[in-house]
């Protein structure tokens, strides 16, 4: 086996310079619930490893400028304990605490979930939904980056050499807001969506919906915001001609792959199902 | 040849340390640097739960962190759950309810429910049965296992309410 080299940076200037002078082969490291199963199968190779679980800002929630700043590697079990959060992004929450087992949960991390770029992350379509941004730290400086723009294919993120995931920052939330994530598996726990959807809304006094975000995972080869099902609710309440826009406006968006786990048309239909129920759960809460 | 990295933590309230290679994971260095045999490497991916300990006070698989990520760390195994020789609740529920047969995942299963117990002291059959959904277990049906843990709870529920 190839020297490894371990590094526990606590600054981002420091993971940025390790990440740097690894070159190709070095790997950030968060909960290593994917990346160190893929090195244990010799899929991934990797000479450096930059474990930014101490960087400063790297772990954590809090609250800021009326909305909440978590840190990119903060476990699914620290997210799922934190009650102004789950209060305010029931949804994204819960997309989160579906990741795997509670063993997983101990470790697994927002940043680790969307930068292992598969298609079926559970929490991605959520954040999508969200309109959260990564606060990208790299060679340059920070940049701020929308969740939708990080991954390019299915192992594949647009960070450049040297740039890793510090954060992310979920916006204020309004008055009337709601958010809920669903997925299909065959099983009840432990398996890989078939599909997913996020969704997250905020509605008028009046009762109809003044703004909606609408994202698909497992139907494309990276989760997709669908500004198209977002509109169809726009200026409606919740009814039958309204859901039956958003079902088209989801099918429309798929691109899915076939395979053992669904067809395309299996996966096409189910995510129309999903983003209706995901949808009157968004709308129950924004309500609430 | 890797270079060897020097970890100190503390296992099961004792102060540990060992010499590792960066590849190994936490499993290998309890395993095989510290003879601490009872977390077990069933699967290596995460998917079986045999390797569970606690890190930190987080139940964790022990196949998927590394050993040098374990510097500074307060880990404990199955090794710290009977204390003085006396058995746990849960461990005595196991031995009544026979919630085991080849063994292989009851340590891994005995950790995770201790962490289930501790975070909730009164878990609903389905909470207890979500909780332990990352620990596989091939002989028993998980049957015996979730009454054992479920008598178990009722054991330390009472335990708590006499003392
Ligand atoms: C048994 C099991 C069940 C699982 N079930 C699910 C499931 O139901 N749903 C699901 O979506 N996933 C599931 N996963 C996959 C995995 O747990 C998640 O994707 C998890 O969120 C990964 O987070 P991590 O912190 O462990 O990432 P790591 O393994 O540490 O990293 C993953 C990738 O992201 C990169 N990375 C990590 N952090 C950063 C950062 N801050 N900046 C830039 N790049 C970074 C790493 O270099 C690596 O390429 C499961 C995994 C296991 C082992």
């Amino acid at each position: 086996m190839a020297d490894l080299n371990y590094v526990a940076p606590t600054t981002a200037e420091a993971a940025v310079k390790a990440l740097l002078a690894g070159g190709g082969m070095a790997r950030v490291l968060a909960g290593g619930t994917d990346l160190l199963v893929q090195m244990r199968s010799g899929r991934l190779t990797p000479e450096t490893i930059v474990d930014v679980k101490a960087v400063a800002g790297a772990q954590g929630i809090r609250q800021e400028a009326g909305g909440f700043v978590i840190g990119a590697a903060t476990s699914g079990a620290v997210i799922g304990e934190h009650a102004a959060l789950s209060m305010a992004w029931p949804g994204l929450v819960e997309a989160t605490n579906l990741i795997g087992s509670t063993q997983v949960q101990g470790r697994a991390s927002l940043a680790g979930n969307l930068c292992n770029a598969s298609p079926a992350a559970d929490s991605v379509p959520a954040m999508i939904a969200a309109r959260a941004i990564c606060v990208v730290v790299g060679p340059n400086g920070t940049r701020e980056v929308a969740v939708e723009a990080i991954c390019v294919g299915p192992g594949k993120t647009s960070l450049a050499a040297g740039e890793f995931i510090l954060e992310f920052r979920l916006p204020a939330r309004p008055a009337r807001s709601g958010d809920a994530y669903l997925r299909s598996i065959p099983r009840t726990e432990m398996d890989i969506a078939v599909v997913g959807c996020g969704v997250n809304l905020t509605l008028d006094t009046d009762g109809t919906c003044a703004e909606a975000h609408v994202a698909l995972g497992a139907v494309a080869p990276t989760a997709l915001l669908v500004e198209a099902a977002g509109a169809a609710l726009v200026g409606r309440k919740l009814d039958q001609e309204a859901l039956d826009r958003l079902d088209a406006a989801a099918r429309a968006a798929c691109r899915p792959i076939d395979d053992k786990r669904g067809t395309v048309e299996y996966r096409t239909r189910i995510a129309g199902v999903l983003a209706r129920r995901a949808v009157a759960i968004a709308w129950q809460r924004a309500g609430a | 040849m890797s270079r060897k990295t020097h970890v100190t933590t503390t296992v099961n309230g004792d102060a540990a340390e060992f010499l590792t290679d960066p590849h190994a994971t936490l499993l290998d260095a309890l395993r095989d640097d510290l003879r601490l045999t009872g977390a077990k490497e069933g699967c290596g991916s995460g998917d079986c739960g045999a390797c569970s300990v606690m890190v930190d006070g987080r139940l964790v698989c022990a196949c998927l962190m590394l050993a040098v990520e374990a510097e500074g760390k307060r880990i404990e195994t199955i090794e710290g759950m009977a204390q003085e020789g006396e058995l746990h609740p849960l461990q005595t529920q196991f031995l009544r309810h026979a919630a085991l047969q080849c063994g292989f995942c009851t340590p891994g299963i005995l950790v995770a429910a201790k962490a289930l117990l501790e975070a909730n002291p009164n878990p609903t059959e389905v909470e207890a049965r979500f909780w332990l959904a990352g620990n596989l277990c091939r002989c028993t049906g998980y049957d015996k296992i979730i009454r054992a843990v479920m008598d178990a709870a009722a054991d330390m529920r009472q335990e708590r309410r006499a003392s």
